[in-house]
């Protein structure tokens, strides 16, 4: 185990129990457990920090791993199209009415990130080539984004409109175990997915053709990619909405730290992303807010964009 | 042996027969356009050809597993890139991922390619805070530390002083004497004229000449692929080239 993941590991450890005794009720950890705090712990707080653990890392590793494809410290997992993909599929769920029930929303979420994943990869072609990728996917994420944005302006209520907004804030509020068994084997099947794509990252490193010539086969490590991306972002969106900026910050943050290989930086990242999602979700439980609770979509945005900002503007002082 | 058969690639290649020796310095010159980079590319198994074959010791590349390709023939791109600032250890480390060794062995083929290339002091240092010279010897030490039979470099020496060109070359020449193909783009003819044992002349996606550097280079051969009127001045092994 290097350094940085027993560093981490650690940190999650203290601030894991540290987060269920946030929230708008605190728990005393030196106190005996009520029945009504047992409650808030093992149906409420529980729960919800596994689900941001589980958001965070997937976010966290698909956005090093995308980092490492595109060869971009500014590349995010948004890029490929497919939280686009998986929000369309939500907000459809709400359109139809289909959302109040069960395990529909989830459902539909997947299979908007299911065919966003699949319209990516029959527009990539068979070449593989990164730059055809891209475009692929941003054209993705419009086509999706303008669709949400139809399908907002014709809500048949008013109440589903509503609903449909405040869900694509992206939050963990009211998330249950239900939510977690959805994510947990989406997460961490599309962490090993990720991982399983290192070597491939690490040899386009060196750019696509010295990456070939080192024995590179950009078709399958395009398909990992899809495949890890779409598993990790697209569970993520599911059960939490759109949650941003993740994907771009920790891999900065745990760079430093490794010996720069996107190989080596997946698993720290992920760790790191769980543990950002983490503490933001615990200060926006106990942010005195009127109206309520910060979303955590939009608290990860307020501190991504000046963060996205500042790696803009070291960019500029380098090229310059 | 590296050998080329009827390399067709429309628009670039038309035609090109090759048979390339281990333990040479293999240069392949031409006007722009001449298909020099297509041919090397087509060497390396990485550009396919319309018609045509590249076989490595009688083995079609075409059928090689990429890896098993990739252990044999390394390969330099025109434009090397380094996306994240590794160290240099790290990059050359790069170099073994065909392999799949142990870290054991990885570390002692990337030691021995730092070793060769005079970088055991820049071993540590990021790739960003390397000078121009010390930069392509790292990046061909990646190369190196996949010990790879051939090693195919696409102008390799642009960007170079005439200093860290020369020790370079000496590097190359170094790897060919311990039995290593050696085939490199090469743009400067007095450089392809002093230092290469056979020079591949391309025209148009054609082979204008082959052979050894006082014949493929011969004044009346430059004039007819190049169109100018030149002279070689100066004794063998350190020519130069009056225009």
């Amino acid at each position: 185990m290097t350094r940085p993941i027993a560093m981490l590991l650690a940190a999650l450890a203290l601030a894991l129990p540290l987060s269920l005794l946030a929230g708008r009720v605190w728990i005393d950890p030196t106190a005996p457990l009520g029945p009504e705090a047992s409650l808030i712990l093992a149906e409420l707080r529980l729960p919800r920090a596994v689900l941001a653990v589980l958001l965070g890392a997937g976010l966290g590793a698909s956005g090093a791993a995308m980092q490492g494809y595109l060869r971009n410290p500014l590349a995010d997992p948004g890029l490929f199209g497919i939280a686009p993909g998986a929000a369309l599929g939500a907000v459809l769920s709400f359109w139809t009415g289909w959302a109040s029930t069960g395990w529909a929303l989830s459902a539909f979420a997947l299979l908007g990130a299911a065919g966003a994943m699949l319209l990516l990869t029959l527009i990539a072609g068979r070449q593989g080539g990164v730059v055809l990728f891209t475009l692929a996917g941003m054209m993705i994420a419009s086509l999706a984004g303008a669709l949400m944005s139809l399908a907002i302006s014709l809500s048949p209520t008013p109440f589903a409109m509503s609903e449909i907004v405040t869900w694509l804030m992206g939050a963990l509020t009211d998330r249950s175990w239900r939510e977690v068994w959805i994510a947990a084997p989406l997460t961490l099947a599309g962490i090993a997915v990720l991982q399983m794509a290192g070597r491939g990252l690490d040899a386009l490193t060196l750019g696509e053709a010295a990456a070939r010539s080192l024995g590179l086969d950009p078709r399958r490590l395009q398909v990992l990619l899809v495949l890890g991306v779409g598993l990790t972002v697209g569970g993520g969106v599911a059960v939490a909405g759109i949650i941003g900026f993740v994907g771009l910050m920790v891999p900065h943050f745990v760079r430093p730290f490794t010996d720069g290989r996107p190989s080596r930086l997946i698993l720290p990242s992920a760790l790191a992303g769980a543990l950002l999602v983490l503490v933001a979700d615990c200060l926006c439980r106990v942010l005195p807010l009127a109206g309520g609770e910060l979303r955590l979509g939009i608290a990860l945005s307020l501190l991504g964009a000046p963060f996205f900002l500042h790696l803009l503007l070291r960019l500029r002082r380098e090229l310059v | 042996m590296l050998a080329a058969e009827a390399l067709v690639l429309p628009g670039r290649l038309r035609g090109v027969a090759l048979n390339l020796r281990a333990g040479e310095v293999t240069a392949i010159c031409g006007p722009n356009g001449a298909g020099k980079s297509s041919l090397l590319s087509c060497l390396a198994g990485l550009l396919a050809p319309a018609s045509g074959a590249v076989t490595l010791d009688a083995a079609s590349l075409s059928g090689m597993h990429p890896e098993a390709r990739a252990r044999a023939l390394g390969y330099l791109p025109q434009t090397p890139e380094v996306a994240w600032d590794v160290s240099v250890t790290t990059l050359a480390g790069l170099g073994r991922l065909p392999w799949r060794t142990s870290a054991a062995e990885d570390a002692a083929a990337v030691e021995a390619a730092l070793m060769a290339l005079d970088l055991p002091t820049f071993a540590d240092r990021p790739v960003s805070q390397l000078s121009g010279g010390e930069r392509a010897r790292a990046l061909l030490a990646r190369v190196l530390a996949g010990t790879p039979r051939w090693l195919l470099a696409d102008e390799p020496l642009a960007n170079l002083d005439l200093a860290h060109q020369l020790a370079l070359l000496g590097h190359l020449r170094a790897c060919a004497g311990q039995g290593m193909g050696v085939v490199l783009v090469l743009h400067d003819l007095a450089l392809a004229m002093n230092h290469a044992d056979r020079v591949v002349v391309l025209e148009q996606g054609t082979l204008a000449a082959d052979g050894p550097p006082e014949l493929a280079l011969a004044e009346p051969v430059l004039e007819q692929v190049w169109g100018v009127t030149t002279r070689w001045l100066g004794e063998p092994g350190a020519r130069a080239l009056a225009v």
